[in-house]
């Protein structure tokens, strides 16, 4: 698939500057008590707001909950849900549950891997798609299912797949971050 | 208010609903529904009865089950049957609004079925098909009647009623009564209700928590799924009743966060039973406190046990711990917690509305009740089930699911997810049960039912589950996280036609040492697959082995696609779409495909003409082709 430009200003997802950063770290820390168990609902807050958990922003959650980083980071790590590199603007999830699995996931996966130049994981030098897999949607009836960003479409066929993601880059961009 | 009043609103509320002489339109909106494009279809909904100027009630309600179907309408006329009409798209639409709701034809043609009293020509009643025939709702008894957003339908159809009937029992006779109708957990193990309550309830302590776990992370199972996004107070009631009986005053919902549209319902669900006073500090006046919150999971399968989830939940990596001491005892904070799923708690509540013995009435012997399975795979009706324990797995199949998709083989069907196995063609009338499921091999499992056809390998499908299970190990027992690899690699090695002789015997050996050397489910059944598929399905490891066959035809490394040259009509479309170029070919000439360079997609096999269907697949034999292309009709 062709580079799609950027959009204007600061590429969202970039290293932040670290007063931009802090100040963010506050407006999300401001709704919490500073508990232990809030890390896994601070952690996706971040995710959400940064796209990816920065090291600074682990740091920070530490001294806020009092723990070590080390525990932070050791959450960090442990859920599928976090990453600790940037994503790209449009996030596509190909579902690899077992109802999609056997009615073609993997071609699906195949064909958008093929279009977009880069693996399950990965991200376009871009920084416009991070292409990821998911264990389940729970949409298997209308398997196989893929998702861009918050929209489901099932019953997928590479074709169809390769559209989808044909009209994304020609709609204007619609993440919250 | 009092319940009472609330209860009057509801069904004032209900009923001048059901007599409006406007038309009412129900659009299951559900996740499975806007992934079939539900959306549009309100839209083109709207946009068409402004255009005919027909004042109609849109409703958006919950998943019916009948996804292959979607996206799905109810309409529903003043004084008439109401009609199903399902697989729509905007112009379906503009014909029903045309045709039925202006005019007065039900449009037969495009109807799946009516409910309710009366009968249209030409259109079946829906729940006599054979798709709904068989089905018990008990779990699911809303889903698709009513507006998950308005407590008071969930209220106007019977809702809460079995709470206020428990805050009229002592805690123990509730306990009792849950215990009477022999339910039991339904998120997999089966262990029951009303015993694991009374543990909780006997533990020392004034503070304890119930948690309703949504973690529904068996992939291809979504039945929690639909029932928090169709009827989210069925499960929420459950919960004030078990907290009332076990005396706790604090609860929790862990739900995956792939479930964003359940969290939305089940917090506008919160929000309204506080306003009704069904949730708080002394609820309806009785002195009886209770909180709920939700906890969003982060995607990890292991924090559906329930040690690991009760980590997740205190801030920590979802590591499962050592029982006992068991959560009845020390659960949240080293407190007494009682850990039920979301179908369980769904149960509860029909259960204290009905009664145990009307529950107990439906089920076998030792599985008392329903079970909801979401039935995928290549099965032709997709969808969302409800259906007595006892059932045979070929009335499912068969029956519900209409069979198999194409009219290809059956093969086998998986139960249990990545801690179940596969039942092969001998046990299709075994009965759908807790015991017979594990006395095959597999589980009960969740409920996730995901049926599999000729074409697919069963090597590759332990091999699937394998990898999940694997990188889903926490890490924390050896034998999990290293075994589990060990026996990855293995699978590995016999799909890519590298098995040697020995494989499957040492595939059971370490199975073996995985089940009994993991803390947690999911070590402990993670082997379920393999072991499963070795036991009925054992030639197919043994054609991968030892002749490098997949009689599947899935296997990429085993497999060869080739052009028949008898059938070739030269026409191209091949060689245009081939994505490595490997396909050598010529007008009206016989093309072959370059072996070397082919990547074995399938690309060719999905665009050759139907009427020609001259690509075909072979494994473990040599493919007899010219190396180079001939003329169409000349000798090969």
């Amino acid at each position: 698939m062709k580079a799609v430009q950027a959009a204007e200003g600061v590429p969202r997802a970039t290293q932040e500057p670290d007063k931009t950063l802090d100040s963010r770290m506050n407006e999300i820390l401001a709704s919490f008590k500073g508990e232990k168990s809030e890390i896994i609902p601070i952690l996706q807050q971040v995710q959400q707001k940064f796209g990816y958990l920065p090291e600074q922003a682990m740091q920070r959650i530490a001294e806020f909950v009092h723990v070590p980083a080390s525990t932070v980071f050791g959450v960090g790590t442990f859920y599928a849900q976090f990453k600790l590199v940037p994503t790209g603007r449009n996030v596509i999830k190909i579902c690899r549950g077992t109802g999609c699995y056997v009615r073609g996931a993997p071609r699906i996966l195949n064909e958008l891997e093929n279009q977009l130049g880069i693996k399950d994981g990965g991200t376009t030098p871009d920084m416009e798609y991070t292409l990821e897999t998911v264990a389940c949607f729970g949409s298997c009836a209308l398997a196989p299912v893929m998702v861009v960003n918050d929209k489901v479409h099932g019953r997928m066929t590479p074709d169809k797949a390769k559209k989808v993601i044909g009209k994304k880059s020609e709609e204007p961009q619609s993440s919250d971050r | 208010m009092s319940f009472e009043g609330i209860k009057r609103k509801a069904k004032s509320q209900w009923e001048e609903m059901q007599n409006s002489p406007n038309p009412r339109i129900l659009i299951g909106t559900a996740t499975c529904g806007m992934a079939a494009g539900a959306e549009d279809i309100l839209h083109a909904i709207e946009k068409e009865i402004a255009k005919h100027g027909i004042k109609a009630d849109i409703i958006q309600v919950g998943c019916i089950g009948l996804c292959y179907a979607e996206p799905l309408i109810e309409v529903v006329k003043h004084g008439k049957p109401s009609v199903f009409y399902g697989n729509l798209t905007p112009e379906i639409i503009s014909e029903i609004v045309k045709d039925w709701l202006a005019g007065d034809n039900p449009r037969p043609d495009l109807a799946l079925g009516t409910r309710g009293e009366g009968t249209l020509e030409g259109i079946p009643k829906l729940f006599e098909l054979p798709v709904l025939k068989p089905q018990v709702r008990i779990a699911l008894r809303n889903c698709g009647n009513i507006d998950p957003t308005n407590i008071y339908h969930y209220i106007a159809n019977g809702g809460y009623e079995g709470f206020i009937k428990a805050l009229k029992m002592k805690p123990q006779e509730v306990i009792d009564e849950v215990k009477k109708s022999g339910l039991r957990g339904r998120g997999g193990a089966g262990f029951p209700t009303g015993l694991k309550w009374q543990f909780c309830r006997d533990a020392p302590g004034t503070l304890k928590y119930i948690v309703c776990n949504a973690d529904e992370g068996d992939p291809g199972a979504f039945m929690d799924r639909a029932v928090m996004e169709g009827d989210p107070h069925s499960v929420l009631e459950g919960m004030l009743i078990g907290a009332y009986a076990i005396g706790a005053s604090e609860g929790y919902v862990y739900i995956r966060a792939e479930y964003p549209l359940a969290i939305k319902r089940l917090r506008v669900a919160l929000k309204q039973m506080e306003e009704c006073g069904l949730l708080g500090d002394n609820i309806l006046g009785s002195g009886f406190d209770f909180h709920i919150k939700i906890k969003e999971g982060a995607g990890a399968f292991v924090c559906g046990e329930e040690t690991a989830l009760m980590a997740s939940i205190e801030g920590n990596r979802g590591m499962p711990r050592a029982r006992p001491p068991f959560p009845a005892q020390s659960g949240l904070w080293g407190k007494p917690t009682n850990i039920n799923n979301v179908e369980t708690w769904a149960n509860v509540s029909a259960i204290l509305q009905k009664g145990a013995g009307w529950y107990a009435s439906y089920g076998t012997e030792k599985s008392r009740g329903t079970k909801t399975f979401s039935l995928v795979g290549k099965v032709v009706r997709t969808g969302l089930i409800e259906v007595p324990m006892g059932i045979s797995l070929r009335e499912i199949i068969y029956g519900i699911g209409g069979g198999i998709l194409g009219g290809k083989g059956y093969k086998a069907v998986q139960t249990g997810g990545p801690s179940g196995g596969c039942l092969p063609a001998s046990l299709l009338d075994s009965p759908v049960d807790f015991e017979s499921l594990a006395a095959a091999g597999s589980i009960m499992g969740s409920g996730g039912m995901v049926v599999m056809d000729e074409n697919t390998c069963m090597v590759d499908v332990a091999r699937y589950f394998l990898n999940f299970t694997q990188s889903e190990s926490c890490g924390k027992c050896v034998m999990c996280r290293l075994g589990t690899k060990q026996m990855l690699d293995i699978l590995e090695d016999i799909v890519n036609g590298r098995g040697r002789k020995g494989d499957i015997e040492l595939l059971l050996e370490i199975g073996d040492a995985i089940k009994n050397g993991s803390l947690c489910a999911l070590g402990g059944t993670a082997p379920n697959p393999v072991l499963t598929t070795i036991r009925y399905f054992r030639d197919e490891y043994e054609a991968h082995i030892n002749e490098k066959r997949c009689p599947a035809l899935t296997c990429r490394p085993l497999i060869s696609y080739y052009i028949n040259s008898e059938k070739c009509q030269g026409c191209g479309i091949c060689a245009r779409a081939c994505p490595s170029e490997a396909i050598k070919g010529g007008k009206r000439m016989v093309h072959v495909i370059d072996q070397g360079k082919c990547i074995k997609c399938g690309t060719c096999l999905d665009v050759c003409p139907a009427k020609f269907s001259a690509v075909e697949v072979s494994s473990g034999k040599p493919i007899v082709t010219p190396a180079e292309p001939v003329p169409v009709g000349g000798k090969a």
